[in-house]
């Protein structure tokens, strides 16, 4: 009883203690609680989730179906999503050995880092991008290493810049397109580059195409489609960004069968299944949600055109993303750090928005904005933000 | 449906300016087209969506169904362009099914909207029959809910 007991901190193993907050975090609760805030800085639809998919969710607890459903997620969701991938990404997935159903996408990517990597493997990533993917790959003990894209290349992910950052170690290329904070998606050639790549060094590729159905004017290049990846690749999707279904938690994996079931193992012991309540919610929207995909992505196109055109109006700019709801301005002609620039917008003129250098150091001198919000707010936003433009 | 007249349908007030870049075209081009629509009679107006129920306001409203005889010339249009003439009928639509016509009628009180169809209506020649129901309350108008679902209860700054 001598020797000096530990304090909670130092339980707290070195690996976790060590992974930095979030920089949006730290924004996050300098804005929580004002009221007066116009937001552009929420990554989460700002549509209702479609009221059939509700209905069938509330019909689905009436009667009851609230038990445990298989490891990889309910039959028929998989069987429908089988379907879905073949029809909307042209690529087989076998329904029972090839998907797995998971607790949004957040968990998929888990589980699929944790599934192919050993410690001290490398993981090529790149910046910006969203938050999570660094520390998830830290906590499987692997080793991230961010990638750069540029404004030049309207952030786009280039082999040039692969190439220089591909070692012996590296076990993956991870990838996020159409791309969150940027907005930025691949052409037809981008991914068979990319795939090339992968091959070349004998990779796995994880693409995470969260915002796929989001993209605008001109068809979305998926990697699924690309048939000499098949085994090589773990496509990740959910329906929280087609069907604004962020709080169902629901997200899904396609890989060859002995990386989903490798990716099952985990899950089964760590989350057993996805909410079955939200699996129901999912099938429906499989089923009966391709209208309510066309609807949102009309409406997020037209307010797109309407923020790249008021942000360069007032002289920040801004490339016309084709993907996902966000744009990605340069703030760097106003001579302000992207931190300074979102912190003075807020404090004097209530307009929240996330600095580019929250998404890796490459996002320093950019803004991500969010247009995931009504016409009315985005009016108002981009009016402040002209204001505070011309005062500097 | 045209992209500007989707638009429209949703907020008619929207100003020009805010068209144009959502559209990605100029504010000249803007009005050029919602005169073409005016003047080819595609746009017949607008008008403010209410809710009627939070108004200071003793107003009626009723549906009636009409049945009425179709004419050897010109079927039913005759009797129910008259009929729509009425300032009393806010929405008139040709039905399938067990009536003809469906009106959408306003009054000050149930007592004048009693009498317009047992005064007006009814005794019109080729009139067979009337049914008429008192409206109790609005839930959705015009694709509107008359009470908002709680909107943006989203966190203010997410991933």
């Amino acid at each position: 009883m001598t020797t000096a007991s530990k304090s909670a901190h130092d339980f707290v193993a070195p690996h976790v203690r060590s992974l930095p907050k979030s920089g949006i975090r730290d924004f996050f609760d300098i804005v929580a609680g004002r009221k007066d805030v116009i937001s552009l800085g929420i990554g989460e639809p700002d549509f209702q989730t479609p009221w059939h998919i509700r209905e069938k969710a509330i019909e689905s607890i009436e009667r009851g179906a609230t038990r445990y459903t298989s490891n990889l997620g309910a039959p028929e969701l998989r069987q429908a999503l089988a379907q879905y991938m073949r029809h909307s990404f042209h690529a087989d997935y076998d329904w029972n050995t090839e998907i797995l159903v998971t607790v949004g996408v957040s968990e998929a990517f888990d589980l699929a880092i944790r599934a192919i990597l050993s410690p001290g493997d490398e993981v090529l990533y790149h910046e910006p991008c969203f938050v999570a993917y660094a520390p998830l790959i830290r906590m499987a003990h692997g080793v991230p290493v961010a990638v750069e894209t540029y404004r030049k290349d309207d952030f786009r992910l280039t082999v040039a810049e692969l190439e220089k950052k591909v070692t012996p170690r590296t076990r993956a290329l991870l990838i996020n397109f159409p791309n969150n904070p940027t907005g930025a998606t691949l052409n037809r050639e981008d991914t068979e580059a990319l795939a090339d790549f992968a091959i070349r060094h004998d990779l796995i590729l994880i693409s995470d195409e969260v915002y796929s159905e989001l993209t605008y004017e001109g068809g979305r290049f998926s990697m699924a489609a690309i048939e000499r990846l098949r085994d090589r690749l773990i496509f990740l999707n959910g329906f929280s960004k087609a069907w604004s279904m962020t709080g169902f938690r629901l997200g899904y994996a396609c890989a060859p069968a002995p990386l989903t079931d490798a990716m099952m193992k985990i899950h089964q012991f760590g989350m057993m299944c996805a909410s079955s309540t939200s699996q129901i919610a999912g099938l429906e929207a499989l089923r009966h949600g391709d209208n309510d995909i066309a609807e949102m992505r009309s409406s997020y196109h037209l307010r797109r055109n309407f923020i790249v055109s008021s942000l360069n109006e007032m002289g920040l700019d801004c490339f016309m993303p084709r993907g996902a709801f966000y744009v990605f301005p340069s703030i760097q002609s106003t001579g302000l750090s992207s931190k300074d620039f979102a912190l003075r917008l807020l404090n004097e003129y209530s307009v929240a928005c996330v600095p580019g250098s929250a998404f890796g150091p490459c996002g320093s001198g950019f803004l991500r904005c969010a247009y995931a919000t009504g016409m009315d707010q985005l009016k108002e936003a981009m009016d402040r933000m002209a204001t505070f433009v011309k005062s500097l | 449906m045209d992209a500007l007249l989707d638009l429209l349908k949703k907020n008619a007030r929207e100003s020009d300016a805010t068209l144009a870049k959502q559209l990605a075209t100029t504010e000249e081009d803007i009005r050029a087209r919602i005169a073409a629509f005016e003047k080819e009679g595609v746009i017949r107006g607008f008008q403010a969506v209410l809710n009627t129920d939070r108004l200071e306001s003793t107003d009626v409203r009723a549906v009636i169904e009409l049945r009425i005889r179709p004419e050897r010339e010109g079927g039913f249009d005759r009797v129910a362009t008259r009929i729509s003439k009425f300032p009393q009928v806010e929405s008139m639509y040709l039905m399938s099914g067990g009536y003809d016509l469906l009106l959408f009628v306003k009054g000050k009180s149930l007592q004048e909207v009693a009498n317009f169809v047992s005064a007006r209506l009814a005794p019109l020649d080729g009139v067979l029959s009337t049914a008429t129901h008192f409206m109790l309350k609005t839930y959705k108008d015009q694709g509107v809910l008359m009470e908002s679902e709680p909107h943006d209860d989203r966190l203010q700054v997410c991933p």
